[in-house]
């Protein structure tokens, strides 16, 4: 299935800031930060399609994942 | 700070001035003293900008110490903008210089007839006021650098710009930074109308030859500090992002969550988000030879500000907070950083507060002055503000009475004040906030944010109505006593997640005043405050009708989540039942 990937602020170093990804059929999130090697504790807020989800979240086709690290402001 | 500057503008012969004990308010600091003097001291039902309101001017209770992030300053009054009562809270040098020169509040009274104009300078030797009016109608900028060749590089100015001499609704007062630069503002609710109404262009303080405020117990203070240092700079988000990329590293977040007002709030995504984002205005700040940390008073630890230069590397304004960023971009439909940035200077040199008027040009793209996304006709109308024309007048008077001239029925305003950058559909937490504040709406009040989308403090989910009630409560109550410290909101990030820096907090206060407090204490008197605003507010003529967001969030669902504010009124209701 394909995917879009956008990672933002510190996690964009040595990565990327968007990318379409190929993973296999039923791929989670956490099966998408291990093969970025980003550290768990840096993926704190992700987003599928605009709403928050889990490590455990399963991917679907067309989905749109948003890794943030912790950030704040206001 | 053991003392109160009183200065009668009014007085017959010419302002005077008296030096007081501190009294009934002793032991009190930024917020908690402005509230307090304001609700002991002013009329609720009197005119804003008559003789009967005070402008009082604080810094928080640790402020003018070695205790880092201490340089928040308080400015309280009745609110020109919202009818009620008005804390706005800004950084610069302004709280640290004030509270080593030894005042606790400066309250200015009273109104001179005539329309002569005033500097106040306060240094170790005293205090003197000086009819100037040379100063009048000069932008925040150019009277600054006027100043400094008058009285030397070492000062620290609060001032008014063009707008709060013209009492506008949006004026605001300027703190100058660690450069002397007018950049800090306290923002919100028209402070600088008050100032104006009573002819007082700036504040001049001068604390060459004084030192930090010493505290009960310097040993314990400074294991304290040491220890609180520890729990900002390990964290993730006051020691490396706000670091990093400032606040403005929540455009990406906030758009991605759909809670991102765009086009006036009427969509929740805007495309050319991540042209403005915080990494974008990071990176064009270091290529340019700008900076993308920095701090904006002495003894900060976070350093979330920046320097923008353009693309020849002048100076063209601090880094433009998210607020700003987004009221001027998404909002309007902009996506031009340097245009974004040149409306910033623009903003602090005329005196205005960036919300408010990022909301008041996307009101009067609504009503058909402007296109949006027509970056060029925003800074015209913004220059209008400064210039005093009529239609500059009517926008520098706010969303709401713009929207009222040209006929809007889409105004996002609560108790009049402009709502900022979190679309209260998509996030229903900051939505109480807004509604229910004494301050009318304000992000800084009870910042749901932090857990309805960044999962600080723990996690409510933004689109559901359960436990949004009881997350802007507590919030509220604990930005009420922070706001009274004189610590910068942001220490909250690590705060609400790091047990041990709450304590550090805390026994940072019982060091320097020898007193005992408890967690319990610290809520208490944010309790305590809240409810000294919400009654001037009654007695001003609120009623629970004005806890309310306006109806088109009821009625209108936005993208791409396609929800309504959905929290009950009744719940609203409750927010301050404990």
């Amino acid at each position: 299935m394909k995917i879009t990937v956008k990672l933002f602020a510190t996690l964009r170093r040595g990565r990327f800031d968007r990318e379409t990804m190929e993973p296999s059929d039923s791929s989670r999130v956490i099966d998408i930060v291990r093969l970025l090697e980003i550290p768990e504790q840096e993926a704190a807020i992700i987003f599928i399609n605009s709403r928050h989800a889990e490590f455990d979240t399963v991917l679907h086709e067309g989905d749109t994942l948003a890794i943030f690290p912790p950030v704040g402001g206001g | 700070m053991d003392k109160i500057l009183r200065i009668d503008m009014g007085a017959k012969g010419g302002p005077q001035f008296k030096v007081e004990a501190l009294g009934a308010y002793a032991g009190l600091g930024g917020r908690a003293m402005t509230s307090s003097v304001v609700a002991q001291e002013v009329p609720p039902l009197c005119h804003p900008l008559g003789a009967e309101n005070k402008l009082v001017i604080a810094p928080g209770m640790l402020s003018g110490t070695s205790a880092s992030m201490s340089g928040r300053i308080s400015v309280g009054c009745k609110s020109p903008l919202t009818g009620g009562i008005k804390e706005a809270n800004s950084g610069g040098q302004g709280a640290q210089v004030l509270a080593r020169l030894g005042y606790a509040a400066v309250i200015l009274e009273g109104k001179p007839e005539g329309d002569d104009l005033y500097k106040i300078l306060i240094n170790k030797d005293g205090v003197k006021i000086e009819k100037d009016n040379s100063l009048k109608m000069l932008p925040n900028y150019d009277l600054v650098d006027t100043l400094k060749k008058i009285h030397g590089d070492k000062i620290t100015c609060i001032s008014i710009g063009p707008a709060g001499e013209m009492k506008l609704g949006a004026a605001s007062i300027a703190i100058t930074d660690i450069e002397v630069r007018p950049s800090r503002h306290a923002g919100r609710g028209g402070v600088g109308a008050v100032m104006g109404s009573k002819r007082v262009k700036v504040i001049i303080l001068d604390d060459t030859g004084l030192k930090n405020r010493e505290p009960k117990d310097p040993e314990k203070f400074r294991a304290a500090n040491k220890k609180f240092v520890e729990g900002l700079t390990t964290h993730s988000v006051t020691g490396q992002a706000l670091p990093a990329y400032g606040t403005n590293v929540l455009t990406n977040i906030i758009n991605e969550a759909g809670g991102y007002p765009s086009y006036n709030f009427r969509e929740g995504q805007f495309a050319g988000a991540s042209k403005i984002s915080g990494e974008t205005f990071a990176d064009i700040e270091t290529k340019r030879g700008g900076s993308a940390t920095h701090p904006c008073h002495r003894g900060c630890v976070i350093r979330c500000s920046g320097t923008y230069v353009d693309k020849d590397g002048n100076y063209l304004t601090k880094q433009p907070e998210y607020e700003t960023v987004w009221a001027h971009g998404g909002n309007c439909g902009i996506d031009d950083p340097d245009a974004i940035a040149q409306i910033d200077f623009l903003d602090d040199n005329i005196g205005l507060d960036t919300i408010e008027m990022g909301a008041t040009i996307g009101v009067a793209m609504q009503a058909g002055l402007a296109k949006f996304g027509d970056a060029a006709a925003a800074i015209e109308l913004v220059k209008e503000v400064g210039k005093g024309t009529p239609l500059g007048k009517i926008l520098g008077s706010g969303a709401g009475v713009t929207g009222k001239v040209f006929g809007v029925e889409k105004v996002p305003v609560v108790k009049n004040q402009a709502l900022p950058a979190y679309d209260p559909r998509a996030i229903q937490g900051i939505g109480v906030t807004y509604a229910t504040s004494p301050m009318g709406a304000d992000h800084t009040a009870g910042y749901a944010i932090a857990t309805n989308i960044l999962k600080s403090g723990g996690y409510v989910d933004p689109l559901k109505t359960e436990g949004q009630v009881e997350l802007s409560r507590n919030l509220q109550i604990a930005t009420t006593a922070i706001d009274s410290t004189g610590m910068c909101l942001f220490i909250a990030f690590a705060v609400l997640d790091q047990p041990d820096t709450f304590q550090a907090l805390i026994d940072l206060l019982n060091a320097f005043y020898g007193w005992s407090l408890t967690g319990d204490d610290v809520t208490a008197l944010g309790k305590k405050v809240l409810k000294i605003e919400r009654d001037f507010n009654a007695k001003a003529g609120f009623t629970k009708e004005q806890d309310r967001l306006p109806r088109f969030f009821s009625t209108d669902p936005v993208s791409p989540h396609n929800i309504t504010f959905q929290v009950k009124d009744s719940e609203l209701d409750s927010v301050f039942n404990w």
